[in-house]
């Protein structure tokens, strides 16, 4: 395996007439995480769903440009999108649990994929919300409907879904942008276990979070990708004036 | 004129719109309890297991209930899964294009026919056009078709109701779009859908012009999907318009307001427990 798991060259995602990323170059490291700072419309959820091909659903998406994710060209005629958007696992800003119970929340992707048996799905469903850091609260009422939890729980309920279908990369769309600061901390711990196994994308629109667990982090302005680089780096001693503007919050 | 205070003007407003209620409640209740007098004294047991006889003037209704029951299912079986597929492939498979526009129009259009016209048509190319005859089989086909736009519509609204947001959390776990459809929109959508479906089923039980151009009137039990037969409402309007037995129709209308009661909380009740167990 080598060290860069996702490759992006050129990258412009056009909806009907509007261009929404200009030509992006950005490589993804295995087990890394990458975190994605930028002000709002910068265009940083928008560059996470043309990884996983979820803007293919909205009307007149386009792109130019590739995007290699293990060797493959994931926009080529023949990739099974069902199969690509496995392998990337995300999270959205809103948690969304779909209103069923607990456990058949977390079985959902599992079941799609084709895994059956109870004792298989019983112990799935354990070890995803273990990883996702809900199990202990939740295992005494996984039969009870997962709009019951707080927001926090959802979140976490989410990260163990995806995780239950078993994905090489995890993508994060603001993840804690509607949660409390304890359960913004949970979700942190969780993301920093989970990245020994999984290769890590986290959009955020606090830069904090980024400081706090992103290994790189890329800033994203108007569809551009400004700059990127060790986030140790990109927080002290930025190479573009504009990041440091908006460290500094000068705009966004 | 002087203008009232924001106080009256309130207080006016309240009590009128409470009197509109009233009123709508009123005439449905008055509505109910004139159909029940007269009718619940004919009520048996008898009245309801055995056939017609001399024309309705003596025995029960029987074969028309087994009629109504056998219409209103067919038209059901029929109308139900090819609305519910319209609607999704109108709501899920299409971007909203100019030709989903021109289906819906058609069948907004269509809701607003008057059933007899349906009733014309049905006798036109059912019972003569294809030879099926005054039948159970035209009846249901006709009723099938007068039912659609009511369960299109519907069923859009329902699953138009359910959050993208399900829809995008289901692609982005790895489902086909078909999974999505079955396993995440449809269960959100069902009570909505339901819902159009058991109001169809009141509208074909009370439909009486396009059944008596299609189903025919036989007091005759019926027995095949071939037999013509006579639903209870069209056994209430002849028994009723000749002047048969005045007694035995109203007994019929109050079967009939029973059945709809019946049906509509029955699927309340149902729904409710649905709704419980999935949210």
């Amino acid at each position: 395996m080598t060290a860069v798991a996702i490759e992006v060259r050129g990258l412009s995602q056009y909806f009907g007439a509007v261009r929404k990323l200009n030509a992006l170059d950005l490589d993804v490291r295995r087990n890394e995480i990458l975190g994605i700072i930028g002000p709002a419309r910068s265009g940083k959820s928008t560059f996470l769903c043309a990884l996983n091909r979820l803007n293919d659903l909205v009307r007149g998406s386009r792109i130019e440009g590739t995007i290699v994710i293990d060797g493959r060209d994931i926009y080529a005629p023949d990739v099974d999108v069902v199969e690509l958007r496995r392998k990337l696992g995300m999270v959205f800003a809103t948690p969304v649990p779909l209103p069923r119970s607990i456990f058949e929340n977390v079985a959902f992707g599992a079941r799609l994929a084709g895994v059956r048996g109870r004792t298989k799905l019983d112990a799935l469903v354990r070890d995803s919300l273990e990883k996702g850091g809900l199990w202990e609260e939740v295992k005494d009422r996984l039969a009870t409907s997962a709009l019951k939890l707080s927001g926090g729980q959802q979140q976490r309920l989410c990260l163990a879904r995806i995780l239950a279908v078993k994905p090489e990369f995890i993508l994060l769309d603001e993840p804690t942008s509607g949660l409390d600061p304890i359960s913004t901390m949970k979700i942190e711990d969780s993301l920093r276990k989970l990245k020994k196994d999984y290769t890590i994308i986290l959009v955020t629109n606090n830069t904090k979070q980024a400081a706090r667990v992103a290994d790189r982090t890329a800033f994203f302005l108007n569809g551009d990708l400004v700059e990127v680089g060790p986030t140790a780096e990109i927080f002290t001693a930025p190479s573009d004036k504009r990041t440091d503007d908006y460290l500094r919050g000068r705009f966004g | 004129m002087k203008r009232l205070g924001p106080r009256v003007e309130q207080k006016v407003a309240q009590t009128t719109l409470w009197v509109m209620t009233l009123v709508t409640v009123g005439v449905l209740l008055f509505i109910i309890f004139f159909i029940l007098r007269r009718g619940l004294p004919v009520l048996s047991l008898e009245f309801l297991t055995t056939n017609p006889a001399d024309m309705g003037k003596a025995g029960g209704i029987f074969s028309t209930i087994v009629g109504m029951a056998a219409l209103t299912a067919l038209a059901i079986l029929i109308a139900a899964p090819l609305g519910v597929g319209t609607a999704i492939y109108l709501t899920e498979y299409t971007w909203g294009g100019p030709v989903t526009r021109v289906i819906r129009f058609g069948a907004e259009c269509l809701a607003g026919i008057p059933s007899i016209i349906f009733g014309l048509f049905g006798f036109i190319l059912f019972v003569t056009k294809l030879k099926f005859g005054w039948s159970i089989l035209s009846g249901g086909l006709t009723l099938a078709f007068m039912l659609l736009p009511t369960i299109i519509r519907t069923s859009e609204e329902a699953i138009k109701s359910v959050p993208p947001a399900y829809r995008t959390v289901s692609f982005s776990l790895g489902s086909t779009k078909w999974q999505t459809v079955t396993r995440v929109v449809l269960p959100s959508a069902l009570p909505g859908i339901v819902t159009g479906i058991v109001l169809s089923v009141g509208r074909s039980i009370g439909e009486t012009a396009a059944t008596i151009f299609t189903a025919g009137s036989a007091l005759r039990m019926p027995t095949s999907i071939f037999s013509s037969t006579r639903t209870m409402s069209v056994h209430f309007y002849i028994l009723a318009r000749e002047g048969i037995s005045m007694s035995n129709a109203y007994g019929t209308a109050a079967i009939l307001i029973i059945a709809i009661l019946g049906i509509n909380i029955m699927t309340y009740y149902l729904m409710n427990k649905f709704i419980r167990k999935y949210s």
